[in-house]
Order: C-alpha cells, then structure tokens, then sequence
C-alpha cells in the first residue's frame, strides 16, 4: 500500500520536471539515488513530520526506537500563535524486547496515553523505519484506536527508509488528503477564503503576510500547516483558491485539491517585492474569478503600491552600506532566488547560484534575467566553494545551516536563508529584515579582527621553534 | 550517610509514552567518540536520516562543522542486507576524503535486521586489499538499547580493541586517559594542562580538544580537525599507567589493560574535592613530581568559592535530568553544596548511578523530571537545553549542563573538572539562586503570630 503510494506521488502531473520524464524514468521516482558514504540531507519521516508538526493543537508521535524523536525534537522554528503541544516531544522509545515483541500494543497503549494526558484534537502517529521492518502496522493501529478511543488518530506511513526528505513531505501531504482535509465543514465560508499550502510559520514568517491578507479581506482558511489547529485542515477544502508556496514538496496537495474539490491553485512565493506583490495579485485575480467583488483587485494595487513604496524608502538606507558587495547564493530552489531583485536593489551583485534543487523552468528564468555569464553551479563541492569565499570572490554566502561553516572556518560573512534561521524575511516587512540582516552580519568590524593575522603566522611557515634542552 | 551502603534500583515510571526525550540514541554516543579521533570520519550504517538528525544535534550544541556519514541504506537494502552500501560508503570516503579511520556505527535499523558486521568487515578487508592502509572501527549501537553514554563507552572499547595491541617498552612519562562522554572539548584542555604541569605526556582518547574546540585550519576539511592519532592510539600500551574518567569507560579501561597490562591507576569524578586530591596523587606519584604550586592556590580557590556559594545554596531544592555520569557528580555536588536533591533523572540505567544511590534516582525523561520538580517545589533544574520549556513553565530557572545545548554559546568550552573548572561550576551553582534573590517584604513574615497551626515559617522545608 505505501508502496503504491510513493509510485503515486512520483507520478505527479502538477510536477513540471515529472512532466518530461518518459513512463521508465517516471516510475523510478523524483529522489536521486543517494551514494552511500557522500549523502546528505534527511530522511522521508523527516520531511513528513516538518509537513505536519506545524499543526500546533495535535499531538505528534512518533513510534519507533529512540533516535528519530530523542535526537531531533524540539529542533524547529515553526512558531505557534497559541497551543505549544506541537512542541512536546512524543515517542514509544522502542527497546530491543519492543522488537521482539512487537510494537503494537505498546503504541495502542502510548495513543491512549497521549488521549488521556492532552486531550487534542487529533493525534499524528509517525511510523518509522525499525517497526516498518518488523511488520508493526501502524495504520491498523490508528484504526482500531480511533474506533475504541472514538478520537482522531492519523497514521503517518512514512519511515525514513522510503527515501529523501522530499518524499516525505509529498507523503505527509498525501495523509492529509486522506485522512484530514475534507473531514469536517468550516462554520462559515466567505467569497475570500484562501489556503496557503507548504508554508509552515517558520520563524513567524507568516504573520508577516498575515495583516497584508487582513487588510484586503482575505482569510487564510486552511493553513497547510503553519500556525494552524488541527480543524482548519479539516475544513480547508471549501476555500476558494488555493496558493502553493515551495512546489516541489506539496504540489500534489494542491494539484488533488482542484480534481477533488475544483479548487483552482496557483504557485507563488513571498519571498522578495517582486514576488510578494505578484502573489497578492494573483490571488486576487483568481478570487475575483470565483466570484469574489472586482474591487478587490484595485484594493490589492492600492495596498500593493503603498507596501512597495514604503519597502523602497526603508531600502534606501541599506544601499550606500551594501553597494556593490558580492554575494554568493548556495540554496535550492526559488525561494532564495525571488531575493535576488531586492538584493540587487539595493546595490549587490550576485556573483552566482546553486541550481541543484532548481527545476528547468528556474534555471530559465534565472538565465532570463542574468544572462548566460551568470554562474550556475550543478554540484559545487565545499571544498571548491570554501576556496571561492576564501579568496575573497563574494563578500558574503546566503545559505543553508549545513554550509555555514564552510564560510566561517574561511573567515566570511554568511547568513542563515534555509528552515534553521533565525530570523523571518517573507513579505514586504521581511525583505527589510533581510537586507538589515546582510548589512549586520557583512558590515561587521568582527571581521577585519578576526582577520588580523596571527604575529607569528608568517614566521611559522619557515622555522620550527628550537628545542628546549634541559 | 554512605553512598555505598544503598544499591540503586533503577526507579522507572511504567509508561508506554515517552514525553520530552532525555534519551539520546547510541550510535549518536558512538560518532561523539569517533569525533575525537584525528584525521577520522564517524559512519552510520543505518537510513540517512540516523545521520541527518544526529549531525543537526552535534552542530547545534558545538557550533562546530560534524564529519558524519551515512550508508545511505533504504528498503529493500535493508532487507537484503547492507554489505554493498557499507563498501561503497567506505570506499567513497576513502576517495573523497582520505581519512585514517572511519568509525563504523551501526542503528537500530541495521541490528532489527541482524547485520553481521564481523563477518562484512572480512569480507571487504579479502576484496579490498587497495584500502588495507585504512582504519576501519566497527561497533554495535543499536538505538533500542543504551544511550549515548553507551554508544561512546563502546566506540572507545571498540577502538581499543581493534587498534592496540601489547608492548615491550615502556616510555617514561607518557599515560593513557580515557576521557567519557561527561567532559566537554574544555575539560580535555585543561586535563591536558594538568598533565603537563607534572611533566607527563597523555595520550587522551578521545580528544575532542583538537576537533570541536572552534580551531581554523588553512583548508578545508570534510574530516575531524584533530583527535587522538591513530599512532597514540597504537602507543597506548606503552604508557606507564592509564587514568579512567567515567565510570561507562570502565570496560574500555579493562580491555585496556586485558590487552597491554597497562595499570589503571585513577578513576574518579574530578567533581569533588575528594577525587581531584586524588588525581593530584596519582599524577605526583607516577610523574615523580610534586604537586605545582599553581594547583595549591587553585584548590584554596575552590574551597573559598565553596564557602562563598554555600549561603545561596543550602536547602534550596534542585531537580536534575541529566546523562547518567553527569547526573551522579552534578547531583553529588549540590549534595556537597547543601542543596536538597529532589529529583534526579536518568535517560538510562548505569553503574555511576550508584554513587547516587542515596537519593531519589529515576530512569525516565524530561517530562518525569517536570512531573518531580513540580510536585517537590524545586527551586532550580539543571539539565540540557530541552528542559527550556519545562522551566518556562515551572517558573524556575534551568542551569544548562550536558548535551545538547543549543541555546547557549560556548557549550563545548564549559569546564566543569579540577580545582579551577569546579570552582567555576560552583559560582555558577550559587549565582542561580543569588540571582534570584528578592527584596524582602512584610509579607514574608506574614506568619509570625499568627494563632494555631498556621503560624508555618516561610522557609520551612
């Protein structure tokens, strides 16, 4: 059954990449073979509980021996505007006599538990990969404890072992069509009811996109999943319009939604001005499409051209402090890419990209808008990429947390862009933030002293200190 | 009281959840080890998550870039068994990386199926003749059993094991120190400065002094930055004595001296008076030496650090939750400190844990250490970071000690041990409570004279 479920995810017409692949290369997956000994990255429960633990209310489970939760909990950002039971870790710690055994029982028994300590509205069970191997079946289990206990209890069947990170968010996004959204009814709908799929409240990033929305009317309905409570999911599939954030991990939750429901969807990031206001716009449009008053769309100019405004003057104060400083972009996908236009704004140069995670259709536009010149890196290994920032070829690397201390051990400015950051850069408000950020971190007297060679640097290099003799 | 006379029973909560994990997972355990071997790369036989989740765990609490690999095994390797992901991970990282050892943990994946690591290890050593010139430590770290204590005392037997073997000659000076996973990168350091100040060469295994301290090496390296050489490992039964530090490293200790005959001349704490008088002894009698006169201030200083503290911590109630080693000397200073000990929670079971004996021991997690601490009015938890919520909550604060530590800087330099580094853990003991000292009101002596059996004093325990 999982199995026919990962051939399903890879089968996914939304995805344009899956789109030019033949029926062979369709059915051996999205995931590159991973090389044993030079492989990175995490695991498919990885990606399946960052997909779902944002659903602050619920409870979070995970069966399985200690290393998948006592290792990892308590390791995210995601930001909850109310109940911090998402943040408790849960787990059936499973001991070698689990395994002999069997874990069902003990799960059954650590379901009830979870029931009779928290009460919440829903709890997610994490299969993964030790029980998977020995024939535990969670999704019996859920079954049958939702019926004694008459709670919601959702199997998440998804062990590490199934494949990337990647994989596990499609996955995680397939729980939710099956057993989550569509489950309940919303106590009242309005023409302006939106979902945002595949933004998880990082740092607070949502409320930064949040009081734009409120503004024009719009309500966020279904959060997939930041900051949300267990019943906006439930009740996401009667918005009006669906908007998908980072494709490549739950284009199929978007893509399922309009066969099922008729929502229509569109891809869209507020990552950068550019992108931010394209987005308010296009949900606009499409909300007006479904009936929601024409007005809205003049609204949205309005609200656009006076965020753009203020965003520019805020700007301003960081170009004299940033012009011409060289940055060096190493992340996937657009996210990073749509600050590429505020960057250059205020007067960087991006010296160079990553296009590892980047779809076809990315690197197009990036070429679109750099020229063919531009560097695009494939496969840039550390080392080459700490010789790069070594000599001093970018002033500073915007990354992801895996990469820092190839800038810092080269002594140069980098700043955290990827899910372990610290601080929020959607919207309008965050690219301000961002910009002030760069300009904290790379404009740091810190690093002309820890540049400062050591007095004897030099010295070392051509004599051995004399032996002491006694 | 005598710590000896009681037998610990291993206290554990029946439960089947468990809330807020203590526990971390052996092989993690096992990479911390192999992370102080020089020139080395720790590798999980296990699914890349086992790697991925222990890596962000290490970065977050070092700050430091971790060498940490994966066999990269999915379903159906699994089943049919790893041998083929191991020899190409060893192999690629032999050609990517040149390590002189890679340190081979497996998981609780690899052991459900019942991997034969002796028997692949055979066979790639008769396929790979090309690679006889690389180290390869293998060890058995199921996630099901143990925890990281464990996994690290059984990366450092295994080592052992397989890299030392018996000598003929002694060298003059030179000692073995088998450091646990109790002391940080900083207590290394300044163990090191010790030793020296006798005029003694150890040879620390593992040294995490040299890989996760911050250095800055000229290049870049996707290997540890430093360690214990291999060629200080093979040395080992050279030495004249071998210092243990930890009671989970007794084994290694005894497999230390099973295979070279090296005596075991010290174990302790280092966490109370009693144990570093005694490490002083020990290193004046095998170095010849006296004891420098730097380490007679330094021990004044402790003593009057203690007699400075002790106004701010006697009866005030501690709860902690710690990995077994730390648990029993941290729980046996605030003891010595005059603090009431009202909880002590272990992730695992572990003979250091009878050194505690005496007091309220019990296997559990961070929510049993809440549970406790809440129902005993303790006034202070000290444990790693992921008790931060459990403090909030309880309104007390949370002295960070141990693994991880990831809302702290500088968690790999704390120094806890010898005269200098326990006089600092005792300021920090007392500037917990000083810190928290209030203005007093009326209303603290609201119960004096007060009629019948409510006239209770504020300060009772």
């Amino acid at each position: 059954m999982l199995a026919d479920k990962i051939q399903d995810v890879f089968n996914e017409p939304g995805c344009a990449v899956n789109q030019k692949k033949t029926d062979k290369e369709r059915k051996k997956g999205c995931s590159k073979p991973l090389m044993p000994g030079a492989a990175a990255g995490g695991c498919a429960f990885d990606g399946a509980k960052i997909v779902l633990q944002p659903i602050v209310d619920a409870a979070h489970l995970v069966h399985g021996p200690i290393a998948c939760e006592g290792n990892s909990w308590d390791n995210r950002h995601s930001a909850s505007s109310g109940p911090k039971l998402y943040r408790t870790g849960m787990t059936t710690d499973m001991s070698e006599l689990d395994i002999i055994h069997g874990g069902e029982k003990k799960l059954y028994k650590a379901i009830k538990e979870v029931f009779k300590r928290y009460d919440p509205p829903a709890v997610f069970v994490y299969q993964t990969c030790v029980p998977a191997l020995i024939g535990d079946d969670l999704v019996a289990v859920c079954q049958y404890a939702e019926e004694q206990l008459g709670k919601r209890v959702i199997p998440v069947n998804v062990p590490g072992f199934v494949g990337s990170k990647n994989l596990g968010n499609k996955l995680a996004g397939e729980t939710l069509l099956d057993h989550v959204i569509g489950t309940e009814e919303p106590g009242m709908v309005t023409d302006k009811d939106i979902n945002i799929i595949g933004d998880y409240n990082l740092v607070g990033e949502f409320w930064q996109i949040k009081p734009l929305l409120d503004k024009l009317g719009i309500r966020v309905l279904g959060k997939i999943t930041g900051d949300a409570r267990f019943s906006d999911v439930t009740v996401a599939h009667r918005a009006r319009v669906n908007m998908m954030l980072c494709s490549q991990a739950l284009v199929n939750i978007a893509r399922k939604m309009e066969e099922r429901y008729g929502i229509p969807y569109f891809e869209g990031s507020f990552y950068g001005v550019a992108d931010t206001s394209e987005s308010l716009r296009q949900i606009a449009k499409m909300l007006v499409a479904r009936g929601a008053n024409a007005s809205l769309i003049a609204e949205t100019e309005a609200l656009i051209a006076e965020e753009e405004a203020k965003v520019a003057g805020k700007l301003q104060v960081y170009r004299e402090r940033l012009q011409g400083k060289r940055v060096l972009l190493f992340t996937g996908g657009v996210k990073s890419w749509s600050a590429v236009t505020a960057l250059e704004d205020v007067g960087m140069t991006v010296i160079g990209t990553s296009v590892k995670k980047s779809t076809d259709e990315d690197k197009q536009r990036i070429i679109a808008q750099k020229g063919e010149d531009f560097h695009m890196w494939e496969n840039l290994k550390p080392k080459e990429m700490y010789h790069m920032l070594k000599e001093s070829e970018a002033d500073i690397m915007l990354s992801g947390g895996r990469s820092q201390f190839i800038a810092l051990k080269a002594k140069t400015a980098w700043l955290d862009i990827n899910q372990e950051r610290h601080h929020a850069f959607a919207g309008y408000d965050g690219i301000v933030t961002l910009v002030h950020q760069i300009d904290a971190t790379i404009n740091n007297p810190v690093w002309q002293e820890v540049r400062r060679p050591a007095p004897w640097a030099a010295k070392d290099l051509h004599t051995t200190p004399n032996p002491v003799t006694v | 009281m005598s710590a000896k006379a009681q037998k610990q029973t291993f206290k554990a909560p029946k439960k089947a959840l468990s809330v807020n994990p203590l526990k971390m997972s052996q092989p993690l355990g096992g990479a911390l080890a192999f992370l102080g071997i020089a020139d080395a790369l720790p590798l999980f036989h296990g699914s890349q998550g086992c790697t991925a989740f222990g890596l962000v765990l290490l970065v977050r609490h070092f700050r430091e870039a971790i060498p940490l690999q994966t066999t990269a095994m999915n379903e159906v390797s699994t089943i049919l068994g790893g041998y083929d992901n191991i020899e190409a991970a060893l192999k690629n990282i032999y050609d990517r990386n040149k390590p002189t050892l890679i340190g081979l943990c497996t998981t609780g994946l690899t052991e459900t199926k019942g991997e034969d690591m002796d028997g692949i290890m055979v066979r790639f050593r008769d396929r790979n003749p090309d690679l006889a010139d690389l180290a390869v430590v293998h060890v058995s770290t199921p996630d099901f059993e143990g925890g990281l204590e464990d996994g690290f005392a059984r990366a450092i037997e295994a080592t052992i094991r397989l890299q030392v073997s018996a000598a003929n000659e002694t060298v003059p000076g030179q000692v073995n120190v088998l450091a646990g996973s109790h002391l940080t990168p900083g207590d290394i350091l300044e163990l090191r400065e010790i030793f020296e100040a006798f005029g003694l060469k150890p040879l620390i295994l593992p040294d995490l002094s040299r890989s996760l301290t911050g250095r800055i090496p000229d290049d870049f390296t996707a290997k540890t930055l430093g360690g214990t050489t291999l060629a200080e490992i093979q040395a080992m039964g050279q030495s004249e004595a071998t210092f243990v530090l930890g009671d989970h490293m007794t084994k290694a200790a005894q497999k230390l001296h099973e295979i070279t005959g090296v005596p075991n001349l010290y174990s302790g704490s280092l966490m109370d008076i009693a144990s570093i008088d005694d490490f002083m002894m020990a290193l004046s009698e095998v170095s010849g030496q006296a004891v420098p006169e730097k380490y007679r201030d330094q021990r004044d200083f402790l003593t009057d650090a203690m007699m400075d503290s002790h106004f701010f911590t006697g009866h005030r109630k501690v709860a902690l939750g710690l990995e077994p080693e730390l648990l029993a000397n941290y729980a046996r200073l605030a003891a010595k400190m005059g603090c009431d000990v009202v909880a002590a929670v272990s992730p695992t079971p572990s003979s250091a844990l009878e050194r505690i004996a005496d007091l309220p021991v019990v296997v559990g997690d961070h929510d049993d250490l809440e549970g406790l601490a809440a129902e005993e009015g303790a006034e202070l938890l000290i444990s790693n970071s992921h008790a931060r919520q459990a403090a909030e909550r309880l309104e007390i604060p949370l002295m960070r000690v141990g693994l991880p530590c990831f809302d702290r800087l500088g968690a790999g330099h704390q120094v806890n041990i010898g005269y200098r580094g326990l006089r600092d853990v005792v300021f920090a003991l007392g500037n917990m409570f000083l810190a928290q000292e209030h203005e007093h009101s009326p209303e603290d002596f609201a119960h004096i004279g007060r009629s019948g059996e409510g006239g209770e004093h504020a300060h009772s325990p």
